[in-house]
């Protein structure tokens, strides 16, 4: 049995020390749903995605993936953060894409690849091996699995980040401002790639500021600012005709 | 400009060597340096066996610092309290007192307490052990007493080496799943060996020479017969005995020399090691860019 929504928050409340960058987030993701959050920076939108696989811990409301409260356990009306191994293991069912890509400078692309399928979800090294091989070919590196990250471009390497993170056969992938680091030119290969397996059905949460891929790809778009949700809906009519002036002023710095 | 330089250094080099056997100006030869004892003592039967226990203590004292250093190190940056003080702790004690007392402390452990039990604290004790044997282990004590030494500053080499490591790498391991201990291992660790590796050569190559102090505490042993002790030790019996002091000292410094040779090879290889897949930065590179920086200057 399967929970109704794959992620769905509930009143997120997050602070840092004094300051409150959430400030009750409410939002649900169906599966094979892409949803991207945008919202100018210091937003909290960053913040609330890393909740999501409990980088960051909530200190109020509820966060469910598949019915699940990532890191912590329900004992009556209490949340009790969980053990590392038990957390870990939510997060195995997780992906992540960073903006600075984080991909494991000492070993090959290859081996960036395979090294938590192997020593995480203990999978055969063979059958590891065979699907990241066919994982590098699908973002359009087959070429690149002896590779360093050192020696790859930008975009190569978040491309290998995704396969990176494809490779665990997450349930849901999550992706911080994917192409932020990245030369204008090579923003493409990563959108493409992230198009591609958007159309493939797998459930995605985008953080980004490219309002272009939004508007194509994204099925509902959430527009955030100082920490709380300002406009959300299909992308073609939030971000076409925005109803408060905070999001046609954030559009307009944008466009 | 730089030719002429060269051309200074170079005979003053030349000339600082051929003092040790000429004696410019007055057409004799420089006899003090006693160079045939030298060769003769170079490959003497009580040296070899000193450099055997100089190797000996320097490798087994950088095993134990070394595995300590990581264990502290990894408790220092551990979430709880306990590990976090206790670590800061051993590493204020064993880095603040001098290594000489310490050895002595270790040497003199059987006077101190001449049984150890295993036990409940200020209870019950279950089994007794006579410290009699240890009192005459000359590389048991020295081992403990210099890798418990040791482990202090090899755990702050490996917290800084640690510390080095970008968070994004905690951040991308966890997010893979991989707990603590896994990330540390295969992520954190190897990325940090770039940094821990150079400090760590330095460590041992003073160690090397740190190992002439246990002799001079923990007193001579024998091997084969023939007493002896680490190099240094080595030295000191032969030239107590027919007081060539300095030639004696050159053979054991000239064994130093080639030891730490064997060392900076070894270091040279594991760097490379541990470099790849970063980019490196060669010195010739260094050199390039610096002269790049120091030509933008406006002058």
């Amino acid at each position: 049995m399967s929970a109704p929504h794959l992620v769905e928050a509930r009143q997120v409340h997050k602070h840092f020390g004094r300051l409150e960058v959430l400030k009750g987030i409410n939002l649900t993701v169906e599966r094979g749903e892409v949803t991207c959050l945008l919202g100018p920076s210091g937003s909290g939108k960053s913040t609330f995605l890393r909740c999501i696989n409990h980088l960051e811990k909530i200190d109020g409301g509820e966060l469910l993936v598949d019915g699940q409260h990532v890191g912590y356990q329900r004992k009556g009306n209490k949340l009790y953060e969980l053990s590392d191994a038990r957390i870990s293991r939510h997060r195995a069912e997780i992906g992540m894409v960073f903006q600075r890509f984080n991909l494991f400078p000492h070993l090959t692309v290859l081996e960036n690849i395979t090294l938590a399928p192997t020593k995480v979800l203990n999978q055969g090294s063979s059958v590891v091996v065979a699907r990241a091989l066919a994982l590098l070919d699908r973002v359009g590196l087959a070429d690149k699995a002896g590779s360093y990250p050192s020696q790859l471009s930008g975009g190569q390497q978040q491309r290998v980040a995704i396969a990176r993170a494809l490779c665990m056969e997450p349930k849901l992938l999550l992706f911080d401002e994917p192409t932020s680091a990245l030369d204008p030119e090579l923003v493409g290969d990563v959108l493409d790639v992230m198009k591609s397996l958007a159309n493939d059905g797998m459930t995605m949460i985008v953080v980004t500021h490219e309002i272009g891929f939004a508007r194509e790809v994204a099925d509902t778009a959430y527009f955030m600012d100082h920490g709380v949700i300002v406009e959300s809906g299909k992308p073609q009519d939030v971000l076409v005709n925005p109803r408060t002036d905070r999001l046609r002023e954030f559009l307009g710095q944008v466009l | 400009m730089s030719w002429a330089i060269a051309a200074i250094v170079v005979a003053m080099f030349v000339h600082t060597l051929f003092s040790t056997t000429t004696r410019f100006g007055q057409n004799g030869t420089q006899p003090r340096f006693e160079w045939h004892l030298i060769f003769q003592y170079l490959f003497n039967r009580v040296f070899v066996f000193g450099a055997f226990i100089t190797i000996i203590l320097t490798a087994a004292a950088m095993i134990v610092g070394v595995a300590l250093g990581i264990g502290l190190a990894s408790m220092r940056l551990s979430k709880f309290g306990v590990f976090r003080v206790s670590a800061a702790l051993y590493v204020w004690f064993f880095r603040g007192t001098p290594v000489w007392t310490q050895l002595v402390f270790w040497g003199n452990l059987a006077y101190l307490y001449p049984t150890i039990s295993v036990g409940f604290p200020f209870m019950h004790s279950f089994e007794s052990w006579s410290m009699n044997s240890f009192e005459t282990n000359f590389f048991l004590v020295a081992i403990i007493a210099l890798g418990l030494n040791e482990g202090a500053y090899m755990a702050e080499i490996v917290r800084g080496g640690i510390l080095v490591v970008d968070h994004g790498q905690v951040e991308a391991a966890s997010s893979l799943g991989m707990g603590r201990a896994l990330a540390f291992r295969r992520i954190i660790l190897p990325q940090a060996m770039r940094s821990i590796i150079p400090p760590t050569g330095n460590e041992t190559i003073s160690m090397l020479k740190t190992t002439a102090l246990v002799a001079p505490v923990l007193g001579a042993v024998s091997i084969l017969g023939i007493k002896t002790g680490d190099l240094n030790e080595a030295a000191l019996n032969i030239y107590s005995s027919n007081y060539h002091t300095i030639p004696v000292l050159m053979v054991a410094a000239l064994w130093y020399l080639f030891l730490t040779s064997i060392l900076s090879v070894a270091q040279y290889f594991i760097e490379r090691h541990y470099g790849r897949g970063f980019v490196t930065t060669s010195h010739k590179r260094v050199r390039r860019s610096l002269r790049a920086t120091i030509q933008e200057v406006p002058r």
